[in-house]
Formats: C-alpha cells, structure tokens, sequence
C-alpha cells in the first residue's frame, strides 16, 4: 500500500512538472470517471465473494477443487474461470473464498489463469476491438490448455515446497 | 447493448442467483453474507481507489513508445523474453496493455512476440498484482501463482511459432 501510493505521488509530481496543473486534473477527472464506474462493479464482486463462501459445502468443493482433485479439479476450476462474470473486483474475491472454503492452490491458479487468459469479458470487451477478431481467436486459442498446465505445475511445485501439508 | 451492460447484467444476474439461493437456505445465511460482503467492500475501496485513480497517473508516466520500443520488429528468443518482461511492467487497464500490443503488431513485431507480450501481461503485470490481486487475497498465494505463471508466455510463443499462427 505504501509502495504504490508513494509511487503515485511521484507519478503525479511527474505529470505536474511535465503538463501542469490542467495535465494532473485532466487525468484525475478521467480516474475518477473509471473509479465511479466500476465502484458497483466492487460490490457486486464481494457480495458475489460472500455468498459463495457460505453457500457453497466446504466438504464438496474440498473434494472436487482440493489438493487430491486430481486433472479434474484443474479443468473445473478452469471452466469456472472461463464463465466467471466481470473484472479483477469479481475473480480475485470469488477466488479467495474458493481457498477459504477448501479449494487448493492447483485448482484455484487454474481458475486466476483461465479467468485472465481466457475468460471471455475482457477479450469481447477490450481484445476484439483493439487487436482484431484474428489475433484474438488464435490467442485464445493457443491460451486453452495454458490454465490446466498452470494448476498442475502449481500443485507439483506446492507439495514440494510444503510436503508436511501446512496450511495454504 | 454494449458488452459492459452485458457483463453487468450476468454480474448483478448472478449475485441475484447465489442471494437467493442463500436466502432458500434462510435468511439469516442471506444476512450474514450481506454484511460480510459489505465488510469486505468498505475495507476494499480505499484499496481500489488508490488502484485506479493512481494508475491512470503511473500509465502517464510511462511512455507507451518505451514498452513497444522494446518489443520491436526483432523476432526470436530474444524478442519473446524482452516481451514478457515488457509485458510484466506495463501499468495501467485492458486499454493499455491491448493498444501497446496493437501498436507493436503493426509496427512489424512478430505474432509470437505480441502473444508473449500479451499473455505475460494478462498474467503477471506488476501493477495488477499490487493493485488489484493482493488487496483481495492471500499475497502468498499472489506470489505463488505468479511464480508458477513464468513459463507460460514462452510456451504460448512457442505454440505460435509452431502453428505459424495468427
């Protein structure tokens, strides 16, 4: 948090120095545009977070998303990436609760991966448009089995890493 | 209907399913999870606030010629691991990562390149992962996943070397 926010100011210093003040409110008008924009987006994306958490049997997402899910598990959690509605403000709380309620780290970086590489929002939404149906078909198209492969490298690297089964 | 009324319409769609289905099991389900979701929105928002307000002053910053300077016209290896790492470093939303990928392919980079650099900036931007994946999860899992993520811009550019495709 730190980080990032210093890194901010600097960034804004910066702009500051290089545009001037009408620079700086130019873009903060156009951020703050955004921020208002997907605000009920955010929300949107905890409640669904939420509800998933305590809707969803512990038992059963332990079985079918968890470390002994075998190729299953990494291709359920990569269906569930691919279909998963909205942005980062959705995936991330959704996959968080996925751990929480018992999924392991396999199963849920195949779900991160696939949302990001093949979930379908942003690539109508923003690829399409900009890098052309071409590009983006045969991107896609090369990404499918990259979701499957992540998850599996993940749990070899995970029982290796943490071979007594410490908590994740 | 544009795509972002859609994607809102199948959001606030499903929250509407999973609402309902906790509010069968009972309402006190249903309220627990209001709150707990709403807990996780106030604690969140100054998070994203920062996220995105900062960005658009970051992506300022940061020329969009450097990153596509570096993915250049050049083809091979080398061309594929300076566009993951270009990849990795490129701040800012959809908008940005896209449009630099645009830029570089009709500036003559090659298709293997620009799937790199696309495919490493999906999955690893730095900014992305400060800004958006570790405020909402476990950072040990964030660093994990992207750890793990490495391989697999080369291996999707090695695919597209291969099909000779796009």
């Amino acid at each position: 948090m730190i980080v990032i926010a210093v890194l901010v100011a600097v960034s804004v210093v910066l702009v500051w120095r290089r545009d001037g003040i009408s620079g700086v409110s130019e873009i903060l008008l156009g951020d703050l545009a955004l921020f208002g924009g997907i605000l009920p987006r955010v929300l949107a994306g905890c409640l669904l977070g939420a509800f998933i958490a305590e809707i969803l049997p512990h038992e059963k997402v332990a079985r079918s998303l968890g470390p002994n899910s075998g190729l299953k598990g990494l291709l359920i959690g990569t269906a569930f990436g691919a279909i998963l509605p909205g942005g980062p403000f959705t995936a991330y709380p959704v996959a968080s609760a996925l751990l929480t309620v018992g999924a392991d780290f396999g199963a849920t970086i195949a779900m991160v991966v696939s949302w990001t590489l093949i979930g379908y929002g942003r690539a109508v939404a923003w690829e399409l448009p900009i890098l052309g149906t071409d590009f983006t078909l045969w991107r896609l198209l090369i990404s499918l089995p990259l979701p499957v492969l992540a998850g599996a490298l993940g749990r070899f690297v995970y029982v290796r890493m943490y071979p007594k089964g410490d908590e994740p | 209907m544009s795509a972002a009324l859609i994607i809102d319409i199948i959001l606030w769609g499903s929250v509407a399913a999973v609402g309902l289905i906790a509010l069968r099991r009972s309402p006190a389900v249903l309220t627990s999870s209001l709150r707990e979701g709403a807990l996780d929105f106030i604690n969140i928002v100054p998070r994203v606030a920062l996220g995105v307000i900062g960005s658009g002053f970051i992506a300022a910053v940061i020329p969009q010629e450097i990153i596509t300077g570096w993915l250049g016209p050049d083809s091979g290896w080398l061309g594929v691991l300076t566009a993951v790492i270009a990849g990795a470093a490129t701040p800012g939303g959809p908008v940005i990562g896209f449009s630099v990928g645009a830029v570089a392919l009709k500036s003559g980079g090659g298709a293997p390149q620009v799937v790199a650099y696309v495919i490493a900036w999906a999955l690893f931007a730095f900014q992305r992962l400060l800004l958006w994946e570790i405020p909402f999860m476990p950072a040990r899992f964030v660093w994990f996943r992207a750890a793990v993520s490495l391989p697999f811009p080369f291996v999707a550019a090695a695919i597209a070397m291969a099909v000779g495709r796009p």
